[in-house]
């Protein structure tokens, strides 16, 4: 018989060895249900993550469940005005546990550029948020990121924030045109 | 463009009429408040002009000005296609005063179009049937587009956590500065650091 590609550790006996809370990590990394709580610009992003081309189901993400009873993740996506903030914590509120929630684009992690009177700077003001994906909107590889970190923190058991970092970083090309207008 | 519609209103209402301009083809009448809801009446019953939509209504604010609140209405006319910009400047100085009869018996729209300028600007309309806000909560206090409300100022209806409860911190600025192995971040550039 042709040894198995997978191996766990102590299969060579023919047995597998796992803790429970690593399986059952390992499960709910692969099968998490979202609910997609989308106001604004940034869902068009997340229309073509959750689409074909990006196609979230590649990571067992794709199931929307529309009512939070059901989902395991939030994904945030859009801005949040200060007279949504009860609606978003409610459906936090209703979500089982083990709950995740994702927060697509700036507006979502800090308010991004309504600094204002209308717009909560961040839902991590009013619910707590395990993974922030920066850009307005972040591109479908950004979320797609976001998820995989997501799924990384899961199997470890972190619930500490995480941050996608971007894949280059903005300033560095935008320093050097500068510098180079400067010295003709 | 035509100059009909400001003609026929001085015409009509020769002194109510404070100021006309036609520049780069926008009609615009600035009118005394007293006669307002006379004149967007006109303006939608003359047979000539027939201006059966109002486009848009709100209130701008310029705070060293009396009358400070200035009301503006855009109109149109789908069977005439003409537009036209009518404007009126009520309130003192502190805007302790800020009233305008309503059109709401004019246009429907203007409805929520004056719960809006109400909610935004603070201009309370007389007869008007149901003057509450529109975009902002109940338990908002204050008209946040007149040029007194502070710009940072936010009335959260929830409680934000605190910095224990959510164990990070929650610095308007986090999670995108330098902390996070990021050159870029939300700051507030003063002039003299941008030079
Ligand atoms: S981050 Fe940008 S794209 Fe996303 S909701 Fe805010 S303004 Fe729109």
């Amino acid at each position: 018989m042709a040894k198995s590609q997978v191996t766990l550790e102590g299969s060579e006996a023919g047995f597998a060895t796992t803790r429970l809370d690593a399986l059952l990590n390992w499960a709910r990394k692969y099968s998490l249900f979202q609910y997609p709580f989308v106001t604004a610009c940034c869902g068009m992003e997340f229309m073509s993550v959750a689409g074909p081309r990006f196609d979230l189901s590649r990571f067992g993400a794709e199931a929307p469940r529309f009512s939070p009873r059901q989902a395991d993740l939030l994904w945030v996506v859009g801005t949040i005005s200060q007279r949504q903030a009860p609606a978003l914590r409610r459906i936090y509120e209703q979500m089982m546990e083990p709950k995740y929630v994702l927060a697509f684009g700036t507006c979502a992690s800090c308010g991004g550029f309504y600094d204002n009177y209308t717009t909560v700077p961040g839902i991590d003001k009013v619910i707590p948020c395990d993974v922030y994906v920066p850009g307005c909107p972040p591109r479908p590889e950004g979320a797609l990121d976001g998820l995989l970190l997501l799924q990384d923190k899961i199997q470890r058991g972190d619930r500490k924030p995480g941050i996608v970092k971007p894949r280059e970083d903005p300033l560095k090309d935008l320093v050097t045109l500068r510098k180079k207008e400067a010295t003709p | 463009m035509s100059q009909l519609a400001l003609d026929r209103l001085k015409a009509t209402f020769g002194d109510a009429i404070l100021e006309t301009h036609s520049d780069f083809g926008d009609e615009t009448a600035v009118v005394r408040p007293e006669s307002w809801l006379a004149i967007c009446r006109f303006l939608r019953q003359d047979p000539a002009l027939q201006f059966d939509m109002m486009s848009d209504l709100c209130g701008v604010d310029y705070p060293d000005r009396v009358p400070r609140m200035e009301v503006v209405a855009h109109l149109y006319s789908l069977s005439r296609r003409h537009r036209i910009r009518v404007k009126t400047r009520i309130g003192d100085a502190e805007l302790g005063t800020c009233e305008l009869d309503s059109v709401t018996s004019v246009w429907r729209t203007a409805d929520w179009l004056e719960r809006e300028t109400y909610d935004m600007s603070g201009v309370l309309f007389r007869g008007h049937p149901d003057l509450r806000r529109i975009l902002m909560y109940p338990e908002f206090v204050g008209h946040p587009l007149r040029k007194d409300y502070p710009a940072q100022k936010a009335q959260p209806l929830l409680e934000y956590r605190t910095e224990e409860e959510a164990g990070l911190t929650l610095e308007k600025q986090a999670p995108f500065g330098p902390d996070e192995g990021m050159s870029f971040g939300r700051r507030t550039f003063t002039r003299s650091e941008e030079n």
